[in-house]
């Protein structure tokens, strides 16, 4: 029996990832819950693009400040030690590579760790990029967190992105919800997969020809809430 | 003696003409200098370009100034919210132009038009097709894209604290674009939460410089544009912000 990972224990395993003290920013949606399984003792500054370094959780209801916002537009705290800026600024922080980590959904991943996560490219949709393409191209390593494959089994980790690229060849792990990829310069590498899923049943699910098959391991994850 | 506070909001707009560009600063519904759009929604020039984060959300402020037709053109980088169907009606029907430019972008090209820069070269957008048609570079062995400076006739910026010298604060993350945008203005015009002595501003804590800025209206009480849109509220014109 395979195990699925929720997209809790994604954020789980992906927040391992980042080291003690790093400068992290979160994309918007899916992402925003990595800051909630950081590992007790490592303290993070998390950045959110429209100004904020330092951000904190949620506040409850009655402290909601409509001028406190993250990039998603939720409402968000700010801890001891954080500092608000312009725009320039924080995007000069993100271009000029002083994120250290940022993390990103996708549509798709490409073999050489292409980005396709700002448009699927549809006649009706209206384009709208915000700050992906900055992000992927500025942060110094660029962790993707995704569903392994789309709601009907199409591969989200391809050998070449079919839908419009944010960025070339950004991509360094991609978290999903049956393995931990990394892109090396050979192609992807499967750092971790999931109890209970061969190799080739990971193969078989991939769009790209995946190594990795003597060293990786198993990607175990706690029972999460 | 130089006093750049204005007494009406009306009076704060009225330079503004046809076909002006402005900058309006806010992302998403922090920042946005409601009141000042409204005024300008009642003042009524049209064929404007306007240049914000997002295209307006809602039925008020730049979602209303849309819904007017005063507005052709939009340059943003994220047009699409989950309250932007004003702005994706108005596109899908081909009734306004679109420039989407890449956030970092956007917020560099208002820089550099503010810091006299004639243009310059970032990765961003490189391999994907926002950079068509763009001149290339490549610096220490990495493609680079050549981006303009984005001027603009006017401005509109919400601020918190404002003295007659035009010298801002800016409350919390609703700073934005605010002090970009005021450098890279012919005109700009600023809604403040408060008007202060001058010097109560300690000096440290000036954000804007008033050279930056030419215009400043109280506005005591701003309106949030997120409990507008929570109450279904709509700008129709003419009624006061």
């Amino acid at each position: 029996m395979t195990e699925i990972l929720s997209r809790e224990q994604v954020a789980w395993r992906l927040a391992q990832d980042i080291g003690d003290g790093s400068y992290v920013n979160l994309g918007i949606g899916m992402p925003e819950i990595v800051a909630n399984y950081i590992p007790d003792g490592r303290e993070i500054v998390f950045h959110s693009e429209n100004g904020i370094l330092g951000m904190g959780p949620e506040p409850a209801a009655i402290e909601i400040e409509y001028d406190l916002i993250n990039a998603g537009k939720k409402p968000v705290t700010i801890l001891p030690g954080g500092a608000f800026f312009h725009h320039a600024d924080s995007f000069g922080m993100i271009r000029g590579g002083h994120i250290d980590i940022c993390v990103l959904g996708a549509f798709q991943v490409s073999a050489k760790g292409d980005l396709a996560n700002w448009s699927t490219g549809g006649p009706d949709a209206v384009p709208s990029v915000g700050g992906a393409m900055d992000l992927a191209l500025g942060a110094q390593r660029v962790l993707v967190m995704t569903d392994h494959n789309t709601k009907n089994g199409d591969f989200k980790i391809v050998e070449e992105c079919t839908y419009p690229p944010t960025g070339l060849g950004v991509v360094g792990t991609v978290c999903t919800d049956i393995a931990v990829i990394d892109i090396s310069a050979d192609g992807p590498v499967v750092r971790e997969k999931v109890s209970g899923l061969s190799f080739d049943d990971l193969q078989s699910r991939t769009g790209a020809r995946l190594l990795g098959v003597e060293s990786c391991g198993e990607l175990k994850v706690p029972v999460l809430d | 003696m130089i006093d750049k506070t204005i007494e009406t909001l009306a009076e704060a707009v009225s330079l503004i003409k046809d076909g002006a560009v402005i900058l309006v600063s806010g992302f998403g519904e922090s920042g946005n200098p409601t009141e000042l759009t409204h005024a300008l929604i009642d003042h009524g020039p049209r064929e404007l370009t306007l240049v914000n984060n997002n295209a307006g959300n809602g039925h008020v402020g730049l979602a209303a100034l849309l819904e007017a037709g005063l507005v052709s053109k939009m340059i943003c980088s994220y047009p699409r919210s989950s309250h932007s169907e004003v702005f994706n009606t108005m596109y899908r029907e081909g009734r306004i132009e679109l420039e989407v430019v890449p956030q970092g972008t956007l917020a560099e090209r208002i820089r550099a038009a503010g810091a006299g820069i004639g243009g310059f070269y970032t990765r961003t957008t490189i391999g994907t097709s926002l950079a068509e048609g763009k001149e290339r570079r490549i610096y220490r062995g990495e493609e680079f894209v050549l981006e303009d400076p984005l001027h603009a006739d006017f401005a509109l910026v919400k601020a918190d604290l404002a003295d007659r010298w035009g010298n801002l604060t800016y409350r919390m993350a609703a700073r934005n674009f605010g002090p970009i945008m005021c450098t890279a203005a012919n005109t700009t015009i600023v809604q403040a939460r408060k008007i202060v002595d001058l010097g109560d501003i300690p000096p440290e804590q000036v954000v804007t410089p008033g050279i930056y800025v030419d215009r400043v209206v109280e506005v005591t009480n701003p309106i949030s544009e997120r409990e507008m849109i929570a109450k279904d509220i709509r700008y129709i014109g003419g009624e006061g912000p």
